[in-house]
């Protein structure tokens, strides 16, 4: 145990907390505003991911891929809005779960018929695949500094957006009480698939940032779905603020968990026990903590009002 | 009109063969039936391809036949998953009826697998999965390795790491059954301190947290068994967070070959790792093998591929060997073990626990001669070596 290793855990759960907040962002927004249960958020995530690792690899520049990569997300998200979501606001959750499942199972197999069942390359750009010096003794990847300096722009550009724009103000009534914000002359119909194009845009970027971290494959973004509905429900559905300071402390509590556990474990039982219970233990916290989440404060730590 | 004279032309045929024929002739042109079960998507797909495009390259290079009858295939993928894997066995058993399994990567999915597989009394031929379970205790006559035993690559790795004076190693491996083995196998080899260890889940593809408990680690070399997607990731990351620096990495040979090669690329050279097998190893059928895989897909062979073309090859020699009996267990049992054939590792035999005794070479990564990233075959490391468990197998004669 060193200030090095604290750091650098710091570091990685700070990385993973933004990258969470690009997906639970989207999400918490079109739960929170929409009532709306998507489950096919996380398809939106594995397409930006395969366009980015495919317009990379076509242009040979990862900037363009990032770019272009994004912008197809959201017009991806912005078409499913238009063409299928839009007709599931009115129905009750139920329907809604099931549609969207199915448009999560279609995607999956889409993206298996294009690309193939193997996971495609998405590689570090050369300038981002080395390390970093922070200070004598102390490497640290310079792509995951990348992750956390788009994440904290992105996160910084969600806030002024919200707060200080005409839209922003529009996405905030929405959530508060959507009846009246349409009472109120809000024409929700192109607020939720402005909404929803930038969820997905956002949910593309988390794609082409961990694409090179993890891998692109078919089914990347069912396991982070989960995480992104642990995060929402912990900040308050519909809170951006919440689903910002959810998604740090998850991402900071997950990577604690998996560096502190297997210590402590290690000096309270056997070699073997501890390394067949550590990970279980340190998987199920951030669990944990929405439990606990929910039985005091069952609307979230940050909820909306109305 | 065409379909049913179509019909009427086969049904005519078969009745003048059964008319004219004996009965070994048209046993002969009945195809031998394997039931290729393996990881072909997610993060491990690229092993399960490597050993099936191996298996298909034998079996067309002898011309779409097994032991001279016709050849035929049923390719599966089991997902890496257990279940998966068992569900499809039990189909490829029961309703394919088989005459044998081959192909599954991983040790987890292979312990699943094993139960339907044998209870069926159908012979499986490992082309890369070697749990200690079937080694020892478990040892099942219908199981066979054409691999290795999984312990055997680090046991030759921890020897490695040893000769070379290293004695703070930090250990990676899945947590699985093949990664604890793996833990097992090096460690019965390596003489020096371990300076921590860690069990990520297996197909993990971040390993934030492993890296940073190795900088603290402050070990002097770092010994991972990650195979597929994982070493691949595991590698990257290890490299792009400044570790390479300060310590030497070693591997068993699943992750240092062609696979991990093609997608990390120049930082793996010097990276030193143990297999039964290189593409250099001198022997004619390995050099056969190496030019026709080559020709037929574009790149390289790696171990898992060589170890699929050696699957069917054994498969081969038991049908072949067997005359082509292959109801009758006993004697595609002992073709099987006999393994009269040119293995591309050079001469193996097996034990009696139906797991191959054989060589381990060192290689290292380096640039050959067309200025291609591979391996180059250093030198033997184990001499004829057998897996620690055949003492502990009780084998039916």
């Amino acid at each position: 145990m060193n200030a090095i290793l604290l750091l650098e855990q710091a570091l990685n759960g700070l990385q993973f907390g933004l990258m969470l907040f690009l997906l639970a962002a989207g999400l918490t927004l079109v739960f929170g505003i929409m009532d709306m249960i998507n489950l096919a958020h996380g398809s939106l995530y594995m397409v930006g991911a395969y366009l980015i690792a495919s317009i990379t690899t076509a242009t040979g520049n990862y900037g363009l891929g990032l770019l272009f990569g994004v912008l197809g997300a959201a017009a991806f998200g912005a078409l499913l809005e238009l063409s299928v979501l839009r007709r599931l606001y009115t129905r009750d959750h139920l329907s809604q779960v099931l549609g969207t499942f199915a448009i999560l199972l279609i995607c999956n197999e889409t993206v298996r018929l294009i690309w193939g069942p193997q996971p495609i390359a998405l590689s570090t750009p050369d300038w981002l695949s080395g390390p970093v010096q922070i200070f004598e003794g102390f490497y640290y990847a310079a792509f995951s500094l990348f992750i956390i300096a788009m994440g904290s722009a992105v996160a910084l550009a969600m806030y002024l957006a919200i707060t200080r724009t005409r839209l922003g103000m529009q996405v905030r009534a929405g959530a508060a009480n959507r009846d009246m914000a349409m009472v109120m002359g809000v024409d929700v119909q192109k607020l939720f698939t402005a909404v929803f194009a930038v969820g997905a845009g956002l949910c593309g970027l988390a794609g082409g940032l961990l694409g090179p971290v993890m891998a692109v494959q078919v089914g990347m973004g069912e396991s982070i779905l989960i995480m992104a509905f642990v995060v929402i429900v912990i900040g308050g559905i519909g809170s951006v603020r919440g689903a910002f300071l959810g998604a740090l402390f998850v991402g900071i509590l997950d990577t604690a968990g998996r560096t502190f556990i297997p210590l402590l474990f290690s000096q309270l039982m056997s070699a073997e026990a501890a390394a067949n219970a550590a990970p279980a233990v340190a998987s199920i916290l951030i669990y944990l903590l929405m439990a606990t989440v929910l039985f005091f404060k069952p609307r979230g730590l940050f909820p909306t009002h109305g | 009109m065409f379909l049913s004279s179509f019909r009427v032309l086969r049904v005519t045929l078969a009745l003048a063969a059964a008319s004219v024929a004996l009965p070994a002739l048209a046993q002969s042109t009945e195809p031998v039936k394997v039931g290729f079960l393996s990881t072909l998507s997610g993060p491990g797909a690229g092993l399960g391809v490597d050993i099936r495009d191996g298996f298909q390259l034998a079996v067309k290079l002898a011309g779409n036949k097994l032991g001279g009858r016709p050849a035929e295939l049923i390719i599966a993928d089991d997902q890496a998953s257990p279940d998966v894997g068992r569900q499809t066995a039990d189909r490829l058993v029961k309703r394919d009826k088989v005459d044998f399994m081959t192909g599954v990567v991983f040790s987890n999915v292979m312990l699943a697998v094993g139960a339907p597989t044998f209870a069926s009394q159908t012979y499986y031929v490992s082309a890369n999965a070697g749990p200690s379970q079937y080694a020892g205790e478990q040892c099942n006559p219908y199981f066979f390795s054409a691999s290795w035993q999984n312990d055997n690559l680090h046991e030759a790795a921890g020897q490695v790491v040893t000769e070379k004076g290293f004695k703070r190693v930090a250990l990676i491996a899945p947590n699985y059954p093949a990664g604890k083995d793996a833990i097992t196998g090096f460690k019965r080899f390596y003489k020096g301190e371990v300076a921590s260890e860690a069990l990520p889940a297996l197909n993990q593809l971040n390993f934030g947290t492993e890296i940073a408990q190795l900088r603290a680690s402050k070990a002097d070399a770092v010994y991972i068994f990650l195979p597929g997607g994982m070493g691949i990731n595991f590698i990257k990351q290890f490299v792009a967070a400044g570790l390479s620096k300060d310590m030497i990495l070693f591997g068993p040979g699943f992750s240092g070959d062609e696979d991990v090669i093609k997608a990390v690329g120049e930082p793996m050279l010097g990276m030193f790792n143990t297999s039964q097998w290189g593409h250099d190893l001198p022997n004619a059928a390995n050099k056969r093998f190496v030019a026709e895989f080559e020709k037929e897909y574009g790149r390289l062979p790696s171990l898992y591929a060589a170890q699929g073309y050696d699957a069917a090859q054994l498969i081969d020699a038991a049908v072949r060997d067997s005359k082509g009996k292959l109801s009758d267990k006993a004697a595609v049992r002992k073709a099987l073990q006999a393994a009269k054939f040119d293995s591309v590792r050079g001469s193996f035999k097996f034990n009696k626990n139906q797991f191959p005794v054989q060589d381990y070479y060192l290689r290292v990564i380096t640039k050959d001669a067309k200025g291609r990233v591979t391996n180059r075959t250093m030198g033997t490391v184990l001499k004829s070596h057998a897996d620690a468990y055949a003492g502990s197998c009780k084998m039916p004669v």
